[in-house]
C-alpha cells in the first residue's frame, strides 16, 4: 500500500466551526492512523483478519467511549471529540471503526446508562483501555430490521436468569470477552444482560466468507441454558427503548465515520486525477473527471456541515433519534456513491489494494445495512414527517 | 529532574512555501503550523527521563504570540506539566536564546532540551546561545542520553563514528532524529491539558541582532525528459548543449 498523505477536504472552512481541541483530537487520531493502521490496515483486509494487535494503541489514544466520564476511566469529551474520533478511524477502515463505535456506544454507553454503579466500576475503566472487549447482541437470525420480535429469553431460577437463544452478524463476537445481550424475560419485555466468556453453554462461532469489513471479526452468540448471575443484569432499562439508546449513539458515530470514508476516496481520487496523465494531460483535466469531483466535494461539504449540526445538537442533548437517521443514511448513500465514482477515476488501479477505494466500497455496503438498514432509516424519517409508522 | 523544553512553531512540511510580493516576509496565510519536528523529540524525552527516574517535572516554553497557543496546548497534552509562552514575535536567533535564558536564570532547570534546528530558518543557534547566557555546558545534537542521578551518559554521531560524552546537570542538549519516537497525544491528555497552566510573560528587554533582507524561492526543477537507451547521441548532445553539463 502506498504512504498515506490524507488530508481531509474543507472548502467552506468549516475547520472554523470546530475549537482547537477538536483539532487537536483530529490530528492525534489522524497521527495515530498514519502510524498504526494504514501501514497493515490492506493486509489484514485481504486476509480477512481483525488486526487483534491494535486494541491495545486504540484504547490508549482513548478511542473507546471517549466521551464517557473521567471517573470511570473514560475521556470526559464532548460529542464532536467523539464524532472526530469515528471519522478518523472509519477514513482508514470502516472495520476497525465498527470496533471502536461498539466498544464505546454498544457495550460501554448501555453499561454507563443502564447499569448499576458496580457494573460500571467494575467494566468501564477495563473497556476504556482495551483489557477487555465486548461484543453487542441484539439482531437474530429471524429478527433483523425487526428486532422487536426477538426470540432469546432468559428465565428466573431464583438465585440466577438461564438464558437460551441466538444471536447473528455480531461484530467483535468471537474475541469478545463479554456480551451485552438483549433478551426476553417470561413476560415478554425485553432486557440487557452481561454475558461473559467462559460461563458455559456460551460460545460465539465467527462467521465466514464476508465480503465486506473483512478487517473486523463478526460471529453469532450461541445461548445454551447459560446460567447468568442477576448482578449481571442492566437494572434500570426495560423495552427496545434499551438497544434504541445504545443505536443512537452508535448512529451517530457511523454518521461521522462514513463521511470519513468518503473524504478518503475523494483525496485519492483527486490525487490521483492530478498525477495520472492520459492523452498527454492529467486525467483532472478532462470535463468528466472533474464532474465527478466537483460532485463529489458538493456532497462532502453538505454532509459535514449536517454532521457539524448533529454534533452541537447531540452536545445540547437535543439531537433527535429522527435527525440522527438522516445524517446515518445521507452520509453513508453519499460515501458509497463516492466511492464507486472513485473507483472510476482510479482506473484499473481502483480494484486494487494499492489504493483504499475497493476495500472502503465493500465495506460501506455493511455500514448501508448495520445500524437500520438504508430503507428504515427513510421509513423513520416519513414517520417523522407524518408521524405515520410505515415499517410495521 | 526539572527540565525546561524549549518549543518553536514551524509550517507543517506539507506546506507551499511562498513570500510576500516584496519578497521580505514568509507568506503565513491559510499555513498549517506544527511543532518543530525535533523539539517534540526533545519533549519526548523529556518525559521519558523523568518517568525512568520516577518524578520531576517538565516545562515548555515558547517565544512568540498568541496564535501559536495551540501547539503549547498541543505540549500540554502529551504531557508537559505547565506552559510558558513570551509574548514576542521570534526575531531572531539572539533575541529567543535571551528571552529564554532570562526566563530560565533563576528557575533552577536541571536540563534544558532544544531541538537541534527548527526545520523552517535552520538555524540551530538558540541551544548554543543559551548555553553561553546561562554559562551552563552545551552537548549539540544528541542520539541518546540517560541520566544516573546528575551524572548523564550522551551519546552524539561524529564523522564515521559515535562519541559518548559525560555531563553533570544543569546543562543544555539538542534533540535529533533517533533520540526517540515522537509521542501522540491521546484524549486523557488533551483533556487534563485544558486545566494545565499557560502562562504567558512579557518578553524581557532583548536586541535583535540580525535581520532578513531578502527570501529568494529556489528555481523550479524542471521537468524530466526521457532519452530512449538506443540514442545516446541525443543524450550527450543534451547534457553539452542544453544541461551544459559536460
Ligand atoms: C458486518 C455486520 C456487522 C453487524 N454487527 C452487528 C452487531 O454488532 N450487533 C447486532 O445486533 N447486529 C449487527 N448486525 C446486524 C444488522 O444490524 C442487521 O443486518 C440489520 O439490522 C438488518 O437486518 P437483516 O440483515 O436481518 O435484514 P432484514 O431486516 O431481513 O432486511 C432485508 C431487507 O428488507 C428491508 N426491510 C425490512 N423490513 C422492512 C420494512 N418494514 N419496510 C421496508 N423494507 C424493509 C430492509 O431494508 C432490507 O433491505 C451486523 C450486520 C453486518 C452485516
Amino acid at each position: 500500500m502506498r504512504t498515506d498523505n490524507y488530508q481531509h477536504p474543507d472548502h467552506y472552512l468549516l475547520d472554523e466551526l470546530l475549537t482547537e481541541e477538536h483539532k487537536l483530537v483530529r490530528d492525534a487520531v489522524r497521527s495515530w492512523v498514519k502510524k498504526e493502521l494504514s501501514p497493515i490496515i490492506e493486509d489484514y483486509a485481504q486476509r480477512a483478519e481483525f488486526p487483534k494487535h491494535i486494541l491495545k494503541g486504540l484504547g490508549s489514544i482513548g478511542a473507546f467511549g471517549p466521551s464517557l466520564p473521567v471517573e470511570y476511566g473514560c475521556g470526559g469529551m464532548d460529542q464532536i471529540s467523539y464524532g472526530i474520533i469515528m471519522q478518523e478511524l472509519e477514513r482508514c477502515d470502516s472495520g476497525i471503526r465498527s470496533t471502536a463505535s461498539v466498544q464505546g456506544s454498544l457495550v460501554m454507553y448501555p453499561i454507563y446508562k443502564y447499569g448499576s454503579e458496580e457494573q460500571r466500576r467494575k467494566y468501564l475503566p477495563k473497556l476504556a483501555s482495551g483489557e477487555l472487549m465486548g461484543c453487542f447482541g441484539l439482531t437474530e437470525p429471524d429478527f433483523g430490521s425487526n428486532p422487536g420480535g426477538m426470540v432469546t429469553n432468559f428465565k428466573d431460577m431464583g438465585d440466577h436468569y438461564l438464558l437460551n437463544g441466538a444471536k447473528m452478524w455480531i461484530s467483535n463476537a468471537p474475541f469478545a470477552d463479554i456480551a451485552v445481550v438483549w433478551a426476553k424475560n417470561e413476560a415478554g419485555k425485553i432486557h440487557g444482560l452481561i454475558v461473559e466468556r467462559g460461563m458455559p453453554g456460551f460460545s460465539t462461532p465467527e462467521t465466514h466468507g464476508k465480503w465486506s469489513l473483512r478487517a473486523s471479526a463478526t460471529g453469532e452468540l450461541v445461548f445454551d441454558n447459560v446460567k447468568v448471575p442477576k448482578e449481571n443484569l442492566l437494572p434500570n432499562v426495560s423495552g427496545l427503548k434499551g438497544p434504541m439508546g445504545c443505536l443512537d449513539s452508535a448512529r451517530y458515530g457511523i454518521a461521522w465515520g462514513a463521511l470519513g470514508a468518503a473524504m478518503d476516496c475523494y483525496d485519492s481520487a483527486k490525487n490521483y486525477s492530478i498525477e495520472r496523465i492520459q492523452f498527454d494531460k492529467p486525467i483532472g483535466g478532462f470535463q468528466l473527471t472533474q464532474k465527478k469531483l466537483a460532485e463529489m466535494l458538493t456532497e462532502i461539504t453538505k454532509a459535514q456541515l449536517l454532521t457539524w449540526r448533529l454534533g452541537v445538537l447531540k452536545n445540547e442533548d437535543r439531537a433527535s433519534t429522527a435527525q440522527i437517521s438522516m445524517a446515518k443514511r445521507n452520509n453513508v448513500e453519499i460515501a458509497l456513491q463516492i466511492a464507486r465514482e472513485a473507483r472510476q477515476i482510479h482506473g484499473g488501479m481502483g480494484i486494487t489494494g494499492e489504493y483504499p477505494i475497493m476495500r472502503h466500497m465493500m465495506n460501506l455496503e455493511s455500514v448501508v445495512t448495520y445500524e437500520g438498514t438504508h430503507d428504515i432509516h427513510l421509513l423513520i424519517t416519513g414517520m417523522d414527517i407524518t408521524g405515520i409508522s410505515a415499517f410495521r | 529532574m526539572k527540565i525546561l523544553v524549549c518549543i518553536s512553531n514551524v509550517p507543517d512540511t506539507t506546506t507551499k512555501i511562498t513570500f510576500t510580493p516584496d519578497n521580505k516576509a514568509f507568506n503565513k496565510a491559510g499555513v498549517q503550523f506544527i511543532i518543530n519536528p525535533y523539539d517534540e523529540l526533545a519533549l519526548t524525552k523529556a518525559l521519558e527521563l523523568n518517568e525512568a527516574a520516577g518524578g520531576g517535572t517538565v516545562t515548555v516554553i515558547h517565544v512568540g504570540a498568541a496564535d501559536t497557543e495551540a501547539n503549547l496546548r498541543k505540549a500540554l497534552a502529551v504531557g508537559a506539566d505547565d506552559a510558558v509562552r513570551i509574548d514576542a514575535e521570534p526575531t531572531d536567533a539572539f533575541f529567543v536564546a535571551n528571552e529564554i535564558a532570562a526566563y530560565a536564570k533563576d528557575k533552577g532547570f536541571d536540563i534544558i532540551f532544544t531541538g537541534r534546528e527548527s526545520i523552517d530558518y535552520n538555524g540551530g543557534q538558540v541551544g548554543g546561545m543559551i548555553a553561553e547566557l546561562l554559562d551552563l555546558p552545551m552537548v549539540n545534537v544528541i542520539n541518546s542520553i540517560s541520566l544516573q542521578g546528575n551524572a548523564a551518559t550522551i551519546e552524539r554521531d561524529i564523522d564515521g563514528g559515535r562519541e559518548v560524552v559525560s555531563v553533570d546537570t544543569p546543562f543544555v542538549v539538542s534533540a535529533q532524529k533517533e533520540l526517540t519516537e515522537p509521542r501522540i497525544p491521546n484524549m486523557r491528555g488533551i483533556m487534563m491539558a485544558r486545566s494545565k497552566p499557560l502562562q504567558v510573560i512579557a518578553p524581557a528587554a532583548a536586541e535583535k541582532r540580525t535581520e532578513i533582507s531578502q527570501y529568494q524561492a529556489p528555481q523550479s526543477k524542471a521537468g524530466c525528459k526521457f532519452i530512449d537507451a538506443a540514442e545516446a547521441e541525443t543524450l550527450i548532445q543534451l547534457l553539452h548543449n542544453e544541461a551544459k553539463v559536460i
